[in-house]
This record gives C-alpha cells, sequence and structure tokens, in this order.
C-alpha cells in the first residue's frame, strides 16, 4: 500500500515529449483513474511509475521515498495490460505462480500454491488452473492477468486499459469486480483508460491528461459539473458537453446561434463580453415558453432517456429528455436552460470562468 | 479435413497431389540414386542403362572405412586387441573384402575421423553462431544502440562478398597464428560465417515477440537476464531452431574452406570424400558411400527439429 507521487516529471522519446512537467499525487488506497486520448501520455505516466521508463527529469516518489531510480522490480508494483499480458506457453497456475517464484519472494512451495489457491477462489478461475492461456478466451484471459497482479499483494496496482479489448457485456461485469476487489484489498490502484464513462463510473479521483500535462484532477462529480476548461468539459459525459458562443448582457447570455437571449445565475465578465457558455444536455430543457428554439435533427433512444440533437441556425446542441417525450425529427422546439448549471468559458484560453 | 467439397476443389486437390509427386520424385531421385549406388558392386555402379536390380553389397561401406594400401602395416596383435569394436570389425570386413584371396593389409582409413571432425565443427559453430546471434539480436532489437542501423548493415556486409575471396588472406592469416589445420580454426571460422546472418534471422523473430511479456516478468521482480532466459527464449525458441537449421547445413556442407586451411586433423567429410576418387580409377560406390553416410545427420537434425521449423520457416510467424 502506498502513496505516489510525480514531480515535474518529463520524458521524451526522441523528437516528441510524451510527458511535460508532469506533476501528480495519488494517495494511498484510492481508485485513480487516468482519463485521456491516445498519445495523451496516460500509458507513459504508467511506465514511469512501473519503472518501465526512466523520466528525463523529475522524481518518482513512492512513499515519500524518491524512487526515480528503482528498478521495476525494487518498487513492487503490479501491472495488468490491455492485451499479451500473460506468459504463454504456460498453464494459468504457471502464470499465477511466476511472480511468486522471483527471488523477491522467499516463499515454500506449499505457500505459493495456497497463495494461487486463494487468488483463483476470489477471481473465480479455479477451473482454469491447468489450462494453457492459449486456450482462455479474451475475458478469463484479463481475469487472469488481475490474478497474477494481486497473487503478489503489491503496494500499487497499474492498470493501463485493461478492459479495453473486451466486448461491452463482460466489460461492465469486470469494471464491477475491480471496484469490488479494489475495496476488499484497500490497495491503491492506477488506472488508466481513454473511455470516460470507465473513467466516470470506477474512479475515486479522475486526473484528466492533455499532450502530456495534467489538466484537472477530482472526483469524477467535480470533473464532471465543474470541468476546469472547455477541454475536460468535451472529454467527460456522454453526450459532452455543450459549448455555445455568445455574448454577455445584464443577467443573459445573448447566444450566437439563433440570437436568442438566455438567463443566467452567475456572470462573469462584463456586458458585451465574449463568453464560450457551456450547458449539460440534460440542463437542457424543452418547455413551451423556452427562450430558444430548434429544429430537432436527430433522436438518440436509449431506453429510459432520449437524446436529443437540436438544430440551432446551423448550430447543434444536445438535450437529455425522458423516453416519453413525444418529438418528431425536424420538429421545432422551443426550449430554455437551467441557469444555475451554465459554465461559462473564457473563448480564447478555454478556461472556466467560474472557478477562479 | 471433413466437409462436403465442391468437384471444382476435388479438381484442384487432385491437381496438388500430382504437383507433390512430381516435386518429391525430382528432389529424392538424386538420393535414391547415391544410396542405391553405395550398395552396388563396383561393376555396375557405371553401366548404362542404370542396373536398378542387384544384389546388395556393404563392400563399398567397408572400403570406404578401409585404407587398402599394399604399402602400409598390417594392426599388430596387440594393436588390434587394444582396438575398439567398430575397427575391429573394420579390420575383418577389409579382410574380406580386400584380400579377395589375394594377399595384402588392411588398416582403418581417415573417414570416421574426418566425419567426427565435421560433426564437432559444425554442432559447436552452429551452437555458437545461433546463441551469439540470438544475443545480439536482442540487444539490437530492445535496446537503444547508437548507430543500430549502421551496425546491422556492417554485420550484413560480411556476407556481400563470396567468401572464397578472403580465403588466401584467411589462410596466411591461419598461418601466423597457428589455426590452420585445427577445428578451432575452423569453428571460427563457420562461426563467423554464420552470425550475420543469424543475427539478422534472429531479430526479426525477436522483434515479432511482445515487449509486454519482458515488461511482466520485470514488473514481477525478475532481473532482465531472467526475463530473457524464463520469458524471451521460450518464445524465440522457434526462430533459433530455423536458424540453426540453416547454420549446420552451411558449416556442414562447407567444402572450400575445408579444402584450402585443413590437411589432415582437423579435415572435415567434404574435402575428404572427393579426395578419395584418387588417381587410378574412381570407385563411384565408396564416393557414394561416404555421401550417403553424410547426408544422415542433417536429415536427423532436420527432423528433431521439424516441429520448430513448420512454424520457424515462415520467418517470424508467431501465433499472437
Amino acid at each position: 500500500m502506498a502513496d505516489i507521487a510525480l514531480q515535474r516529471v518529463t520524458k521524451k522519446f526522441g523528437a516528441n515529449t510524451a510527458l511535460r512537467e508532469l506533476d501528480l499525487d495519488i494517495k494511498n488506497g484510492e481508485f485513480f483513474v487516468l482519463l485521456g486520448q491516445t498519445g495523451a501520455g496516460k500509458t507513459t505516466t504508467l511506465r514511469v511509475i512501473a519503472g518501465l521508463e526512466v523520466p528525463n527529469s523529475g522524481k518518482v516518489m513512492i512513499d515519500g521515498q524518491d524512487a526515480t531510480n528503482w528498478n521495476a522490480a525494487e518498487r513492487d508494483v503490479a501491472l495488468v495490460l490491455q492485451q499479451y499480458s500473460l506468459y504463454p506457453r504456460m498453464t494459468v497456475r504457471g502464470n499465477l505462480e511466476f511472480p511468486l517464484k522471483s527471488r523477491t519472494h522467499n516463499l515454500t512451495a506449499a505457500e505459493i500454491r495456497e497463495r494461487v489457491d486463494r487468488v483463483a477462489e476470489t477471481l473465480q478461475i479455479t477451473r482454469l488452473l491447468d489450462r494453457k492461456v492459449e486456450r482462455l478466451s479474451g475475458g478469463e484471459m484479463q481475469r487472469v492477468s488481475i490474478g497474477r497482479a494481486i497473487v503478489r499483494q503489491p503496494r500499487v496496482f497499474l492498470m493501463d486499459e485493461p478492459l479495453s479489448a473486451l466486448d461491452a457485456n463482460l466489460r461492465d461485469v469486470l469494471r464491477v469486480e475491480l471496484k469490488k476487489l479494489h475495496s476488499e484489498l484497500g490497495a491503491t490502484f492506477v488506472f488508466v483508460t481513454h473511455d470516460q464513462v470507465e473513467a466516470m463510473s470506477m474512479g475515486d479521483k479522475i486526473g484528466v491528461l492533455n499532450r502530456g500535462k495534467l489538466v484537472q484532477v477530482g472526483t469524477p462529480s467535480e470533473i464532471y459539473a465543474r470541468p476546469l476548461n472547455t477541454f475536460v468539459a468535451r472529454s467527460v459525459g456522454t453526450p459532452p458537453m455543450n459549448l455555445l458562443d455568445g455574448t454577455l448582457a445584464a443577467d443573459t447570455a445573448i447566444l450566437d446561434a439563433g440570437r436568442f437571449a438566455l438567463p443566467l445565475a452567475c456572470r462573469h465578465g462584463t456586458d458585451g463580453a465574449r463568453i464560450r457558455f457551456g450547458i449539460r444536455a440534460e440542463d437542457v430543457v424543452l418547455d413551451e415558453a423556452g427562450e430558444a428554439a430548434g429544429r430537432v435533427f436527430d433522436i438518440e433512444n436509449h431506453g429510459v432517456i432520449k437524446i436529443l440533437t437540436l438544430d440551432v441556425d446551423g448550430t447543434q446542441l444536445h438535450a437529455t429528455v425522458s423516453a416519453q417525450t413525444k418529438v418528431k425529427i425536424d420538429e421545432t422546439v422551443r426550449f430554455t436552460w437551467k441557469p444555475e448549471k451554465v459554465s461559462s468559458f473564457d473563448p480564447a484560453t478555454g478556461r472556466n470562468l467560474g472557478l477562479g | 479435413m471433413a466437409g462436403v467439397r465442391t468437384p471444382q476443389e476435388k479438381w484442384t486437390n487432385r491437381v496438388a497431389i500430382v504437383a507433390v509427386f512430381v516435386a518429391l520424385a525430382i528432389m529424392l531421385t538424386p538420393i535414391y540414386w547415391i544410396a542405391a549406388t553405395s550398395f552396388k558392386p563396383r561393376n555396375l555402379a557405371t553401366t548404362i542403362p542404370p542396373t536398378v536390380v542387384f544384389q546388395p553389397t556393404v563392400s563399398p561401406f567397408v572400403k570406404l572405412f578401409t585404407k587398402r594400401s599394399q604399402l602400409r602395416d598390417q594392426p599388430t596383435a596387440e594393436e588390434y586387441a587394444a582396438a575398439p569394436w567398430w575397427e575391429r570389425m573394420v579390420f575383418d570386413g577389409g579382410e574380406k573384402v580386400v584380400r579377395n584371396g589375394k594377399t595384402g593389409e588392411v588398416r582403418t582409413s581417415g573417414y570416421g575421423d574426418r566425419f567426427t571432425n565435421s560433426l564437432i565443427i559444425s554442432i559447436i559453430s552452429t551452437i555458437l553462431a545461433v546463441s551469439m546471434g540470438t544475443l545480439t539480436a536482442y540487444g539490437f532489437s530492445r535496446f537503444k544502440v547508437a548507430g543500430e542501423d549502421d551496425w546491422l548493415f556492417f554485420i550484413l556486409s560480411t556476407r556481400m562478398l563470396p567468401p572464397v575471396v578472403v580465403a588466401i588472406p584467411m589462410f596466411l592469416m591461419y598461418r601466423v597464428v597457428g589455426l590452420n589445420d585445427t577445428h578451432l580454426g575452423l569453428i571460427i571460422l563457420y562461426t563467423a560465417f554464420n552470425l550475420s546472418f543469424a543475427v539478422w534471422i534472429m531479430k526479426g523473430f525477436i522483434d515479432e515477440i511482445p515487449r509486454e511479456y519482458e515488461e511482466a516478468a520485470l514488473v514481477d521482480g525478475y532481473t532482465r537476464m531472467q526475463a530473457f532466459f524464463k520469458v524471451v527464449l521460450p518464445e524465440a525458441l522457434t526462430g533459433m531452431a530455423a536458424t540453426a537449421v540453416f547454420c549446420f547445413i552451411t558449416a556442414w556442407n562447407e567444402y572450400a574452406f575445408a579444402l584450402i586451411m585443413t590437411n589432415r586433423n582437423a579435415q572435415t567429410a567434404p574435402p575428404y570424400i572427393p579426395s578419395q576418387v584418387g588417381s587410378g580409377l574412381p570407385d563411384w560406390t565408396v564416393i557414394a558411400a561416404g555421401t550417403l553416410l553424410f547426408l544422415i545427420p542433417v536429415a536427423i537434425f532436420t527432423f528433431l527439429l521439424r516441429n520448430h521449423l513448420l512454424r520457424g520457416m515462415s520467418f517470424g510467424a508467431i501465433r499472437k
């Protein structure tokens, strides 16, 4: 069990800079999710923590100790990868035993056996123990990889998109299991994903990465409700936050699209200031007395809810309505938003003006 | 294969079978010829048309292993008693074949020793080339090596010249350092021939092995060396087997250097066999017998590694 901290870590690969002076603090026992697009530096961050990459500058601290120059074995971390994470040509038992047979552990054969059996039981893979790895399904493989990580009782679990290669149902099942495992073990988990649904549903904390820098760290609800900038606003949430350019006039927002004036709960800036207004789809309300109007461009039925795409003078925005709401494509509807839910962003820098 | 075949598939299948038989016939005929000749009496070896039905005889093999000189001494009674069983067998067999009623002496020929030399030199140089090649390839594949491409090109460039071109300078150099006619000399030479090949082939194979495997082992508390032996090597075995077969065949068949660099002590079988053609009328049955025996080790070696070869020959096609 350990705290992990990265301090001003920079990692370059030739001409590419993968991490730029990255600072990261992960508390003991946290389920920390690193969220970002491909190439954002998530995997590099994980590899730096694991000791598979040496940063060009900056420090890696584990439990307050400078671990920058420790090798992977000394760090006592476990790694679960998206694929290729099991040793081929070994049975499931062989894979689970493998980490315990290294020199860092001095375990007797009986102890190894006992630990492997216990882990297999936890993950319900006992019946697979004598099977060759090549003959497992994708889900079983990932279960075994997770088993190989927990059998060692490491200080930290590092997971690099462990569920991305699985089909949707299995992903949901394993997601729940991982969460449960985390609460049982009480260990520190660092989980890398590009899937914001996974991040929102699993993380105690989410760190949003963009181009090798940490953009925002916070609990899922903080990140969702108060994104630090437009990048985070667009990365988190399905559908992503609507961003609408407009001008400030008294206590209203005059949208560029359709020149509609919508109410604001609080204002950031002076009259006439250019603002990019952010509003979540569920905070856009269809209302016959609403100030704005738009044409229904598309309807996505999700069962409980419908996600409408509204076209307002060529600008599209999403609105969530209950599945019972009767709308038709090409129908013009009137809508408004919840004034207290509106975020204001600086159109030039993308910064959230409401967060100082 | 079960299942229903369309008429067209059946037809294609038949064509394929015929093609395989034709190919086999073309490839196996010379081998049959050698085998047949090596069991023929001398007077039937060169008949035209070839004799197909004959009473097989082992005398070519006995002749191969005996020295049929009228000038040499016969083994003394003590020598005969001290000789291992197979030499005695040769002596006895030789008595029968050579004397053939006449008088003369029998001694073992050099073929056995030459054959042993071939085995020692080929096996050791193959092991050296494959193991060094694998380690080098691993280094190039996994670590940043300054000037990597230049080094690899340099390694490859050692094969851009027919080896015989450097035979004379090599001969002179070997004479100075005393490696002429030594096993070590030929082992070094053949290892050097095969090394560049082994590095390139093995690099292809190792590049195909996902790094994730070793990295998992590193994280699991193993050193780089342990990870290499426990995780990378088992995956690379297929490639190593294929490389080993190629290296072994190259070393086993090498003729020119063996002829130039050796004469007695370390001579291998390839230059020895034609030396038996001699000055008089060549005895083709003896040469055929020598050649037939010479084919066997390669066949055994390839047979032992066949499971690896099937996958290995498709160069780096590792199942993922």
